[in-house]
């Protein structure tokens, strides 16, 4: 596709934009913030914004685009930064993205668009995601909501109902309410956000700027409805035929974590991720008892698993007080699935990383609290089908160590509640729907995205698979009052 | 949203409500529950359906006071709201016709085998329902499940009613009259489970016991509810929450039930802490 290149507002010559400093994220002194729950990152000042997108040089062929998975027009938001316009940044983001301040908090950057920013291969890539989370965080303060500058469209007298209000079903949302359809978000929880609630600590993204970002689709006239679980409190067919939905977005996410099926793994303080997170997150058992949901405050606690959600508990547990909190994590750090930014502020907050280690065991005591682990060290062999090198047992490595609080954070399966109460719907042998590339399901005017299909994945590449099944569920309509009519 | 629309003490610290719930009462079969939350800082806690009207659009729950969620949610009044309530959650109690089927129940699992008894003569059987209780004023629901079932049978620890004894007792009297049950449903406090499920393993009847563990989202995505069944790791939410009784590693859902023992009992006490303060400033304003 080709794109007018954008106005530009940068004065500098390119050889001196590429002498200045990648800016630094202002952050919570770490010793602090290893003790409370307020955000880490604090936000670039608006001066440094401006300084840190005078380091983009304008690319004719802008790569960095490439590497967003919903084509931010990342060289035309970055030149209305240096003009100083940051509302009319925020709302070029908004063409694309619905949710920059989720986005550019949580977004693995350095794998996207960052890792392919031309600027990058010499120097220090232009922070496009702290840059994205400015603008964002600035609209937001100013009081500007999309859903004041948007024109409402016509009617269209179809309704679609958004099942999980995820970003998948929250990027889907903000598309089809845009084509004037009537949108109906239902969740199964008592708040909206999927992982963005439940999962995602609020060090790391508060949860007021969800709430917001809601509130705006609600002022924008999406419908939330929670409490609602669809499978059990309506089926799909019912939301279909006697509701009058003309079509459906699932946007399930991922279910049922997984365990490693070891023994001792169901004593007490034993913990899968989802739970502790959703027990100190949704439910606020970091302000306990002031909030009801109890939650373990451990001393020595392990978090097996090296993903961002095993960095999300483990710098949780120590926020609870833990003396020592460790990850164990069964190949070395390169191989590491988590972002680097959450490693990096993870050993700052004092975590400690036992790389090549695989627990084999669980030890209790009477009342079934659990009390040691029992451990094997590894090595690396050769790579497997992910490409990467896969661990081996060390012979006669086995060792035991004292801990108060386990959290496995191996993954997830896929939520069953739809396979079992809609065969129609077809699964993969994993559990995952099939959906085609359009999102299309097995069943009409149905369409799916997000980690429900993918399998675990990121926020933004669940925000365009939301995007994707917008516009097919949008044709799919058109084509529907067409036969209609 | 999810009014109260009827609250009575039918005991001693066991509360009925009537809740509006439109569709979860289309929707909910015997067995089933709900999530609920008493306000905009409380717990998530599952609770039975104890009966529901599609027509009225409205579900019963019937709720002990054991801690403080539920004391507090039965400190609730007509007219009052929950905050949250979903469902209904959990497979339905599958039920055939056996033959002869013994719903036993003790406190407030009587509420929680009312819907499968309904359920279990309607497809047929005979049934026959045993309600243990400690004495004679914590018997709840007596009177409802005589109108559905065959015969009702009752035991106390403290003879003040019916046997002198426990279920079990009264199970083995039924025994030895020559009834030979096809289909035991076991529902109560943990304990009276695991000592039915024990004594008809030894029989060979088929017995089904619900399983109460500690939840918190009640979908499948956490695994609070885990338990072991056949020596299979289960999710109690979505894989149950009923499971034959004579697989069920009762021993380790009753360590993990005692998981938050500390941290309930300092949440209880702070609640009453609460209520007494409110007590002693309405008791102030009303001298005033
Ligand atoms: C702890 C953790 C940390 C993470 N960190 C990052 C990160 O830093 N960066 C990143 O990009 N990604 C991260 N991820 C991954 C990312 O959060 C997910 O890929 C993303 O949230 C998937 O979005 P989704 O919309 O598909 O589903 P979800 O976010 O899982 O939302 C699904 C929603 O649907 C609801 N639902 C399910 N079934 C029903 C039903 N039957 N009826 C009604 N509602 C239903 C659920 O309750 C839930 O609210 C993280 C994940 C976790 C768990
Ligand atoms: C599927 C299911 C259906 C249920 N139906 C009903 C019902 O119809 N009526 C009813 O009164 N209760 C029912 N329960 C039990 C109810 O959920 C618990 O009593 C409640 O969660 C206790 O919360 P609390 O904060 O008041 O007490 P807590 O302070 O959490 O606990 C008080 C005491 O109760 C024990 N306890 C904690 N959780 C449970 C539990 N899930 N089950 C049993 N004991 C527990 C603790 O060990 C503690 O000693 C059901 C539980 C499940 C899983
Ligand atoms: S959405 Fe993510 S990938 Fe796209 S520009 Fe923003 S930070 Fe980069
Ligand atoms: S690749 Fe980097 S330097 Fe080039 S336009 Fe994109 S952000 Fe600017
Ligand atoms: S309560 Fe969370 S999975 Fe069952």
């Amino acid at each position: 596709m080709k794109r007018e290149k954008p106005q530009s507002f940068n004065t500098i010559p390119i050889k001196e934009r590429l002498t200045i400093p990648r800016q630094e994220m202002p952050e919570q002194d770490a010793l602090l913030r290893s003790t409370n729950f307020l955000e880490v990152n604090l936000g670039l000042t608006p001066e440094q914004a401006v300084v840190e997108a005078q380091r983009c040089i304008e690319c004719k062929n802008p790569t960095c685009m490439d590497g967003c998975p919903v084509d931010i027009k990342i060289p035309d938001f970055i030149q209305l930064i240096c003009k100083k316009d940051f509302l009319g940044a925020a709302e070029k983001i908004k063409e694309d993205n619905s949710l920059p301040a989720v986005c550019g908090r949580v977004c693995p950057q350095e794998t996207q668009c960052e890792e392919v920013c031309v600027v990058g291969k010499r120097f220090k890539p232009v922070a496009i995601g702290h840059l994205e989370r400015f603008v964002a965080d600035y609209a937001m303060a100013h009081g500007n909501d999309s859903s004041k500058s948007i024109q409402k469209p016509e009617p269209s007298g179809q309704k679609v109902a958004i099942v999980g209000s995820g970003p998948a079903g929250l990027a889907a949302a903000s598309d089809l309410i845009k084509e004037g359809h009537e949108v109906t978000v239902f969740e199964a929880l008592h708040e909206f956000g999927g992982v963005l609630v439940y999962g995602i600590p609020e060090f790391r993204l508060p949860k007021a700027i969800l709430r917001e970002e809601v509130a705006n689709l609600e002022n924008m006239g999406v419908k939330f409805i929670k409490n609602f679980i669809v499978g059990r409190t309506m089926t799909i067919q019912e939301l279909m035929a006697d509701e009058g939905y003309d079509a459906v977005f699932l946007g399930l996410g991922a279910g049922l974590p997984r365990f490693m099926n070891i023994p001792g793994e169901n004593l007490n303080g034993v913990y899968s991720a989802n739970e502790f997170l959703t027990r100190s997150n949704l439910m606020r058992g970091y302000e306990f008892p002031e909030w009801d949901t109890p939650l373990y405050r451990a001393k020595h606690a392990i978090i097996v698993g090296g993903g961002n959600t095993a960095m999300d508990a483990v710098r949780t547990a120590k926020r609870l007080g833990a003396d020592e909190a460790t990850i164990i994590y069964r190949r070395s750090e390169i191989e590491m699935p988590a972002r680097n930014e959450e490693i990096h502020h993870a050993k700052e907050e004092g975590v400690v990383f036992m790389n090549l280690v695989n627990p084999i065991e669980f030890i209790g005591d009477e009342q079934g609290n659990v009390v040691a682990a029992t451990c094997l060290k590894m090595e690396l062999g050769e790579p497997d089908e992910s490409g990467r090198r896969r661990p081996i047992p060390m012979e006669g490595s086995e060792f035991t160590m004292d801990v108060d609080m386990v959290v496995i954070a191996v993954g997830n399966g896929s939520n069953p509640l739809i396979a079992q109460t809609t065969p129609e719907i077809k699964t993969n042998k994993w559990g995952n729907i099939v959906a085609d590339e359009d999102g299309l399901t097995s069943m009409e005017g149905v369409y799916a995205g997000g980690d429900i299909v993918s399998g675990g994945a990121t926020v933004i590449l669940a925000m365009g698979a939301g995007r994707k099944s917008a516009a097919a569920i949008n044709k799919y309509l058109k084509v529907k009052v067409g036969s209609v009519a | 949203m999810y009014k109260i629309l009827k609250a009575e003490f039918i005991a001693p610290n066991v509360k009925s409500f009537i809740i509006e719930a439109p569709h979860i009462a289309k929707k909910r079969q015997a067995g089933q529950f709900v999530m609920l939350r008493v306000h905009d800082k409380g717990e998530r806690i599952p609770i039975t359906i104890a009966d529901s009207s599609p027509e009225e659009g409205w579900i019963n729950i019937i709720v002990q006071g054991l801690g403080k969620t539920s004391a507090h949610l039965n400190t609730l009044e007509v007219g009052d709201h929950l905050q949250d309530l979903v469902g209904p959650l959990g497979l339905p109690t599958h039920i055939e016709n056996w033959g002869t089927l013994v719903c036993i129940s003790g406190g407030v699992g009587t509420a929680e085998s009312l819907p499968i008894a309904a359920a279990g003569k309607a497809a047929g059987n005979r049934v026959i329902s045993i309600i243990g209780a400690r004495n004679k004023d914590l018997i709840i629901a007596e009177e409802q499940m005589a109108e559905v079932v065959d015969e009702v049978r009752i035991s106390t620890d403290d003879g003040s009613a019916g046997r002198h004894g426990l279920v079990t007792d009264v199970l083995k009297d039924l025994m030895d009259e020559g009834v030979i049950p096809d289909m035991i449903v076991a529902i109560g406090p943990l304990p009276m489970m695991a000592a039915v499920s024990d004594q008809t393993k030894e029989m060979g009847i088929p017995t089904m016991v619900s399983l109460n563990a500690i939840m918190v989202d009640g979908t499948g995505m956490c695994g609070a509810c885990r338990a072991t069944v056949g020596g299979k790791t289960v999710f109690v939410c979505v894989d149950g929450p009923e499971f034959d009784g004579h697989q069920v590693d009762f021993k380790e859902l009753g360590m993990r039930q005692k998981m938050y023992k500390k941290q309930e009992a300092e949440s209880h006490k702070c609640f009453l802490e609460q209520q007494m303060k409110k007590v002693k400033a309405e008791e102030a304003a009303k001298r005033v």
